[in-house]
């Protein structure tokens, strides 16, 4: 129902002239049908004071693109998955192993992408997805590593993060990772460039306002690996951050260096309780 | 005698050098929030202002702020208070130590400071997402006249 409605909605926007459709703040997630997803939710204890109701960026969306994530043959980002799950059962390296081999079904690791990042207690580090998928490619399999959210890399994850869609986010905020979790949350706050702002002067104080003709989202990572109509490719959480403080007009960190880890932590953390969703579609 | 005038005056913003009377960002002589004095000595063009400030690749204050008196103009922005009524709302040398750097009057606003060069964060170069080169001198977001045809523009809004 909610479904014919929202098709409803996109083609009378069509109708008018792509592109004008405004955001449906009050839509409801549901992919093929039968999964829901939660993309609006009480926030987790640690923003208490700053954020009271945690909201998914597909809620920020026109209803055009919303209308794109909730079916899988509409969702470009599923070609990207299937590519991955190819990839997921070839061997590869010195060692003749595919992912596969120790870990069975990608269905199999449903729950892992929720806790990322999260702590490695052998490593020492908090460590994301790509750096995890980087570690078996090289210690267990003998193949070489990817490039950080380069296209092989951030389809195997946005395949990871499809068998885990519908479940809750669920970053640790304590234990061994806190120190992480903490220089992320100084991250968040820290203003760069001339324009000085941080993360949270648009996604925090702003959010649900528009910039220009941007409707300003909370900035939550939930959806990520995220298909971009923009780009028309798959993109890394580390990419996207990137494109953030570049347009602050401050000097960047690279996709994988410690700063993004550590902010992919805290950032991810502000969304515990959210579904999972990736890939996901925006604009 | 008139026409050279113009072509040096033309040869001086070209080049970025500043006038012998332009004040420098660092030299802005804020009496708590307010900058009395011109930045320039010539006063701003109202019309050059509006362009400024609805324009993307110069002030782009419609980013943010929203005004019936551009409304020709598409896409106003919700970050920042409507702008109808600053003319009334502001004296010259309040609205002129807003668009010099907000931050006097309004502690922690997001409002970018445009027409400061120094005490960044990361400084970039440009939306380059690279790091300002040292030796490169850092250019504030609007120059001196902008933000004069800025506050002209601002002084019209009156309700």
């Amino acid at each position: 129902m909610k479904m014919k409605l929202l098709h409803g909605i996109a083609a009378a926007a069509l109708a008018l002239g792509a592109g004008t459709a405004m955001a449906d703040e009050d839509a409801e997630l549901v992919i093929n049908g039968d999964l829901e997803i939660v993309t609006k939710t009480d926030a987790p204890a640690h923003l208490e004071g700053a954020v009271g109701e945690i909201m998914s960026g597909w809620r920020f969306r026109d209803s055009t693109t919303q209308v794109m994530q909730m079916d899988d043959f509409d969702n470009p980002g599923m070609i990207f998955v299937d590519d991955a799950r190819d990839m997921w059962a070839t061997a590869e390296g010195s060692e003749g192993k595919s992912c596969m081999d120790c870990h069975g079904e990608p269905e199999d690791m449903a729950g892992v992408k929720p806790v990322y990042p999260k702590w490695n207690e052998a490593a020492g580090e908090v460590r994301t997805l790509q750096m995890q998928m980087n570690d078996c490619r090289e210690n267990r399999m003998g193949a070489e590593t990817w490039k950080y959210d380069a296209g092989d890399a951030v389809a195997m994850e946005a395949l990871l993060a499809s068998v885990s869609r519908g479940m809750p986010v669920n970053v640790a905020t304590d234990g061994p990772g806190q120190s992480t979790w903490e220089q992320g949350k100084e991250l968040y706050y820290t203003r760069t460039g001339q324009l000085d702002l941080s993360c949270a002067s648009c996604h925090e104080l702003n959010y649900g306002n528009m910039i220009r003709a941007d409707h300003l989202s909370q900035g939550q990572v939930n959806g990520f690996p995220t298909y971009r109509l923009k780009n028309t490719k798959l993109n890394g959480i580390h990419s996207r951050f990137k494109g953030c403080v570049r347009d602050t007009r401050a000097e960047t960190f690279s996709a994988g260096s410690p700063e993004f880890v550590a902010l992919e932590m805290y950032v991810a953390s502000r969304g515990n309780g959210l579904s999972v969703e990736g890939p996901s579609v925006r604009n | 005698m008139k026409r050279t005038t113009i072509a040096l005056a033309a040869f001086a913003l070209g080049t970025g050098m500043a006038f012998a009377d332009t004040v420098a960002p660092g030299n802005v002589a804020f009496d708590g929030y307010e900058v009395a004095e011109s930045l320039t000595g010539t006063p701003g063009d109202p019309e050059k202002g509006r362009e400024i400030m609805t324009n993307k690749s110069e002030g782009n204050c419609i980013s943010c702020h929203a005004a019936e008196a551009y409304a020709d103009v598409p896409f106003h922005g919700e970050v920042g208070p409507m702008l109808d009524g600053a003319g009334d709302r502001w004296s010259e040398a309040e609205l002129r130590g807003l668009v010099v750097n907000a931050k006097m009057a309004f502690e922690g606003t997001v409002m970018p400071a445009f027409y400061k060069t120094e005490g960044f964060n990361r400084l970039g170069d440009g939306f380059t997402g690279k790091a300002h080169p040292e030796d490169k001198p850092v250019e504030p977001l609007l120059n001196a006249q902008q933000v004069e045809d800025v506050v002209a523009y601002l002084k019209t809004l009156t309700e």
